[in-house]
């Protein structure tokens, strides 16, 4: 199993969100967890990722056979983790082109390779670019300073494909995008789906998984996973809403 | 991340080592400790000096005696005993030398491991270098080239020695010896240093550089540089500056002259790294510095930029006085303070002139125990008729040991004048960490691509070769510092 | 050093003289905290004397050229004999105040009136008579907000003041009617004046309060107003000052608050004539969450002179600070502006904001802005802004094409430009009053007023442009 989630807790601040969530995702899956907003969607995907401020007060977070409960975030992402933010930050001054050689750099570092070759990073930056419909040049590019919402969208699936991680999650990558923007991100996502990678897909809606279609639907109530399902389950809750599920629950 | 880990990386960042701490054991010919008239005497013999600039010297020296050392600067230090300190040093030389193979292998060995060459053949290309070490110049480099275009750059006392006229007409124009302290004392004292002169209508051809070492102990160093572009013409001008590691700070007070004559535009960048001290705040410069260039002339034109990333004390204001009309100013800087560095540094624009612009950009990061204040005044003059000025201050801060301050002074008595001044004090977002952290680029090299972004308007103004030895120089300086 | 007698200037030793002269009187009305204090501050003075050009304070102040004058320090209090609106008539319609006087630095009542108890519990009165009717509550809070020896103004009130406003609120006390204390000053003789206040808001309280420094007359005068303000838990005070005193008249207005958690305090300075005016607002927001909303309209012409410094120290975490001053200099005017934030070391979460913009409309009018920050922590939003600039001439001439002569796109133009601080007054019908003051101020019409300003507002005379303001 890629990634195995045990009775995951998750306090910020001392307040409980995710309260005993459990989750298992393999190569080559597409997972899809869904929910009403402030269920603790972000929270996972934030824990997952090693972000500062989410404390893992119980159970545990596998990712290759290994606990990466108080692993560095940089090092989580060199061993194939990538979040496509919700927010995409942004970092004046630096440019495209030198933050994703860096990031690359660091990877092949990680790996015990050598620098990427001038040429051949270049190649693939205009390579990927071309998946997410990218046409501007992004060397004289701030990262993500002056994108529009799609765009910020489309770097970081832009990001995703050079990077080439094993587990993607996407946070809420369907928000504030047209439908036009919303599809070349999907068309995307599609092209690196392999028997080799997983993704986790977090979204509010189904609107986006009529373009990513899903292996599993999750849906996260109160910090924790209440129902699991095919790809059906998110039809469901587009046609009845989640108070059939959280009712259930309440109840 | 945890807390501490952050902790542990500020930690490292506060003991990063200087990497141009070393001394070179070279035979030195020395003034007694200590300021005297017998010591400016002394000084301006040693240098076969003309009367008239004794009697400058003694002129300044006199002055000085009456003043008092300034102290509205936001920085700290124990007084400095002026009797304690030697005013001149200066290499030995056996005879004037005739090639670089005459020059002390021990001289040419610092410069090697300073990463500046003497040898024409092994230098970057196209700049032209005049090294100066404890106040004496020892070598310039490419002569010939610029001896083709009737451009004078030489050390100061050659040009004393073969171009009185010039020094005598510009000298004291821009600072006089009045200016302040610290001119006033340079003007007495001062050993060598750079002059440059570009005749009418020269583009000069190469960037200029003049690198300053201070090698010997207790010893001040007080260079003097006096550049001026005539009518039509244009220069780079390069400065960088380093100095052994010792337990006692060392006093350095230069004095930079530029006259700028119709037309003429001159750039003068420097990277500053002068010993700044150990992690204690024991040793490191002190660095007293009145830098200033006039627009003389119409259309003319002075650009600074600085990256000031050395010293223990920086107190420095690299100034422009717009005379002609339509002359324009600029002030271009980064400085960086670690440890228990103080660096009060700004610029002053003054608009004499009709329709005089000036700018100024100035990003301070202060890291460590440090202090970091940006000082500046802007003012225009009542005749100075649709006078612009734009000043943009900002302070990044990391940690929460250390301070950024800003202190802009801006006086207007034209109604036709437009001064805008910015600044923002911010530390470096978690949210922009986290996202770099989440590429795979760990904390240290995170900061140093964000402070580097962050600094990039002035380091873009900053000549190829500097702007890379710069970047370094910030990474190096600020390797994984975040609170 | 010691000053050398001979070294005092003429204003310093008159103040010097009067305190010898009157000092059994000054100590024996005087709590002891107070005649502590008024011995401490006299020594002060004796040995620094006035502050002068030297001082980084006062680089380009007028003020120090006051010194050679000589002035009537002390004259005893007017005995009450006539009603103060016969004196000095002040009514602002739509809106209900209170309204309180001192008359040449003294507390201006009936004897009965003199230290009154509200139903509401407030205690409103003279400064006199406060330190002896409630000696525990007056020693607790007097002098602990302002430092006598900041400089020799500062000293020389705290060493001579005979007398000033004293306002107690109690605990959960929200006081309805906006207090007003107008402040004349009626002499032939050129007279100095040092009046001292002390304002007390207790936890959850809340006051509004109008500080008004007007001119009765022509005659040459000094004032030297020292207040402390203490603005304990979640409480609320309002402060507008307005000034409007003749071209002869030097004021300086020093204000020292305290600020304690969750407290507000919103400042309004309105300066509208004046030969020479300096207002020093000193903020310390001593406690968390603690906001201090600070804003300043001046508008000076001939050869007036106006200065504002700004201190805001953030000594807490999580405080809110923001300053914006507007003005405007015709003619031969001057102007300087100091703000400075300062934020120490543990006071984390800050955010402080500071702006001052300033329009020239002379060769002659003169300004000087130092918008100062020192920050020693590093998790905080703080930034600063300063301009010095002139209307618009695209917007004049989009005026002016839609017929609106010069002189009125000029005056559209000022008053847009002002607009922005004058909208933060929240209670409307003092806005309204603001307002009207400025349109009035920049068609010329305000020139000293013979009475309170606020009266030159009449609904019978409503102040209105020939233009529709609306309509741009």
């Amino acid at each position: 199993m890629l990634l195995n989630i045990k009775n995951l807790h998750v306090a910020i601040d001392g307040k409980e969100i995710l309260k005993g969530l459990n989750l298992g995702v393999n190569k080559g899956e597409l997972h899809a967890i869904m929910g009403p907003n402030g269920t603790g969607k972000s929270t996972l995907a934030a824990a997952i990722t090693g972000r500062e401020g989410y404390e893992i007060t119980q159970g545990e977070i596998l990712y290759d056979g290994e606990v990466i409960n108080e692993m560095a975030p940089d090092e989580r992402a060199n061993k194939g983790i990538f979040l496509s933010f919700q927010y995409p930050v942004e970092i004046p001054g630096v440019s495209m082109t030198n933050f994703m050689r860096t990031a690359i750099n660091a990877q092949r570092e990680f790996n015990g390779q050598p620098p990427i070759p001038a040429g051949e990073f270049l190649k693939k930056m205009e390579e990927k670019k071309k998946l997410v419909d990218i046409h501007s040049k992004l060397t004289n590019r701030s990262v993500n300073e002056g994108f529009s919402g799609g765009e910020k969208k489309k770097n970081e699936i832009f990001q995703m494909a050079m990077l080439e991680p094993k587990l993607a999650i996407l946070d809420e990558t369907d928000s504030g995008l047209d439908i036009d923007a919303l599809k070349v991100v999907a068309k995307g996502v599609n092209e690196l789906r392999s028997e080799d990678n997983a993704f986790i897909v977090i979204t509010h809606y189904q609107r986006l998984l009529e373009y990513i279609v899903p292996d599993f639907v999750h849906v996260i109530y109160d910090g924790q996973i209440v129902k699991s399902g095919g790809k059906g389950l998110a039809l469901e809750l587009e046609e009845k809403g989640y108070d059939w599920i959280t009712e259930k629950i309440e109840a | 991340m945890s807390e501490d880990k952050n902790n542990n990386i500020l930690e490292k960042v506060t003991t990063e080592d200087y990497k141009y701490g070393f001394y070179s054991d070279i035979e030195m010919d020395t003034a007694p400790k200590g300021l005297n008239e017998d010591i400016v005497r002394f000084i301006s013999a040693k240098k076969n000096e003309p009367e008239w600039l004794l009697e400058f010297r003694l002129k300044a020296f006199r002055y000085w005696q009456k003043m008092e050392e300034p102290d509205w600067a936001l920085i700290n230090y124990p007084p400095i005993d002026y009797q304690d300190i030697i005013y001149y040093a200066a290499p030995k030389k056996k005879k004037e030398l005739e090639s670089l193979d005459e020059v002390d292998p021990e001289l040419l060995d610092t410069f090697n491991k300073l990463g500046i060459s003497l040898d024409e053949q092994k230098m970057l290309a196209g700049v032209a270098v005049d090294a100066v070490i404890d106040s004496v110049s020892v070598k310039t480099t490419f002569q010939d080239t610029l001896a083709k275009h009737d451009i004078i750059f030489c050390s100061f006392s050659e040009a004393v020695q073969n171009h009185p006229e010039l020094v005598k007409k510009y000298l004291a124009s821009v600072v006089p010896i009045t200016d302040n302290y610290f001119a006033a004392l340079n003007s007495a004292v001062f050993s060598d240093g750079s002059f440059c002169y570009i005749p009418k209508g020269v583009r000069c051809p190469i960037e200029l550089s003049t690198y300053f070492r201070i090698n010997a102990a207790n010893t001040g160093q007080f260079e003097r540089t006096l550049l001026v572009g005539d009518v039509g013409s244009y220069v780079s001008y390069l400065e960088g500056c380093t100095a052994p590691m010792r337990d006692e700070n060392q006093l350095h007070a230069a004095v930079v002259e530029i006259v700028a004559l119709e037309d003429a535009e001159v750039k003068y960048s420097t990277v500053q790294n002068w010993y700044p001290g150990n992690k204690e705040g024991k040793g490191g410069v002190y660095n007293f510095v009145t830098k200033r260039g006039l627009c003389k002339g119409n259309n003319s034109k002075i650009s600074w930029t600085q990256v000031e990333t050395g010293s223990a004390i920086t107190w420095k204001y690299p100034s422009c006085v717009l005379q002609g009309d339509n002359s324009k100013g600029e002030f271009y800087s980064v400085a960086v303070t670690n440890n228990h560095q103080q660096a009060d540094t700004g610029s002053k624009m003054i608009h004499q002139g009709k329709n005089t612009k000036s700018t100024i950009i100035s990003k301070g990061i202060s890291a460590g125990k440090s202090n970091n204040s940006y000082r500046g005044l802007v003012r225009v003059a009542r005749g100075a008729e649709n006078a612009r000025n734009f000043s943009q201050c900002d302070s990044l801060l990391l940690g929460d040991k250390c301070g950024a301050h800003t202190f802009p002074y801006i006086k207007s008595a034209n109604e036709t004048a437009i001064i805008e001044h910015e600044a923002t004090t911010s530390k470096i977002s978690e949210d922009q960490l986290f996202y770099c952290q989440q590429r795979g680029i760990d904390t240290e090299k995170a900061i140093g691509l964000i402070v580097n972004g962050y600094a990039k308007e002035v380091l873009n103004k900053l000549p190829m070769e500097f702007a890379v030895e710069a970047q370094k120089l910030l990474a190096i300086t600020l390797e994984g510092s975040v609170g | 050093m010691q000053k050398t007698e001979t070294a005092y200037m003429p204003l310093e030793s008159s103040l010097i003289n009067v305190f010898d002269q009157h000092q059994k009187e000054l100590f024996d009305a005087s709590h002891p905290k107070v005649s502590h204090s008024r011995a401490e501050a006299i020594e002060f003075l004796k040995e620094k004397g006035l502050p002068t050009r030297k001082n980084e304070k006062w680089k380009n102040s007028p003020f120090p050229k006051q010194y050679e004058k000589d002035y009537l320090i002390d004259i005893p209090s007017a005995t009450y004999d006539k009603n103060v609106n016969e004196i000095f008539h002040c009514e602002v319609h739509g809106f209900e105040a209170h309204t309180y006087s001192l008359l040449n630095g003294w507390y201006y009542s009936p004897e009965e009136k003199q230290l009154e108890t509200l139903e509401n519990g407030v205690v409103v009165g003279s400064m006199r008579k406060a330190q002896s009717k409630y000696p525990e509550l007056f020693a607790k809070y007097y002098g602990t907000m302002a430092n006598h020896q900041q400089d020799g103004f500062a000293a020389a009130n705290t060493a001579l003041f005979r007398d000033g406003i004293f306002i107690y609120v109690p605990d959960d006390v929200e006081v309805e009617n906006t207090m007003q204390l107008i402040k004349m000053i009626n002499r032939e003789e050129p007279l100095m004046v040092h009046s001292r206040n002390l304002i007390i808001l207790g936890k959850n309280s809340k006051l509004t309060f109008m500080h008004c420094d007007d001119s009765v007359n022509h005659y040459s005068s000094f004032i030297n107003t020292l207040t402390e303000v203490y603005i304990n838990e979640n409480a609320y005070f309002d402060l507008y000052k307005l000034q409007n005193i003749n071209d002869n008249t030097s004021l300086l207005n020093n204000t020292f608050f305290q600020q304690e958690r969750n407290s507000r305090l919103r400042v309004n300075v309105l300066s509208l004539n004046g030969g020479k005016i300096r207002n020093e607002l000193h903020v310390d927001l001593m406690g968390e969450y603690a906001e201090a909303d600070l804003n300043g309209v001046y508008l000076m012409d001939k050869q007036q002179h106006i200065d504002n410094q700004v201190f805001v120290n953030h000594a807490k975490p999580n405080c809110y600070s923001n300053e914006l001053f507007k003005g405007v200099l015709d003619e031969e005017a001057s102007g300087i502006f100091n703000g400075y934030i300062f934020v120490a070391r543990d006071a984390q979460k800050t955010n402080a904001f500071q702006r001052n913009n300033n329009i020239l409309m002379t060769p002659k009018a003169v300004i000087d802005t130092m918008p100062f920050l020192e920050i020693y922590a590093d998790d905080v939003k703080c930034s600063h802004g300063a301009t010095i600039g002139q209307l618009d001439n695209e917007a004049m001439f989009y005026l002016m094409q839609r017929g609106i002569s010069k002189a009125d796109s000029r005056l559209l133009l000022m008053y847009a430009f002002l607009a922005e601080v004058t909208t933060k007054v929240s209670i409307d019908a003092l806005r309204n009053n603001y307002e009207d003051m400025i349109k009035r101020r920049l068609r010329g019409e305000l020139s000293i007023c013979e009475r309170c300003v606020l009266h030159c507002s009449t609904p019978d005379k409503p102040v209105e442009f020939e233009i529709d303001m609306s309509k741009i």
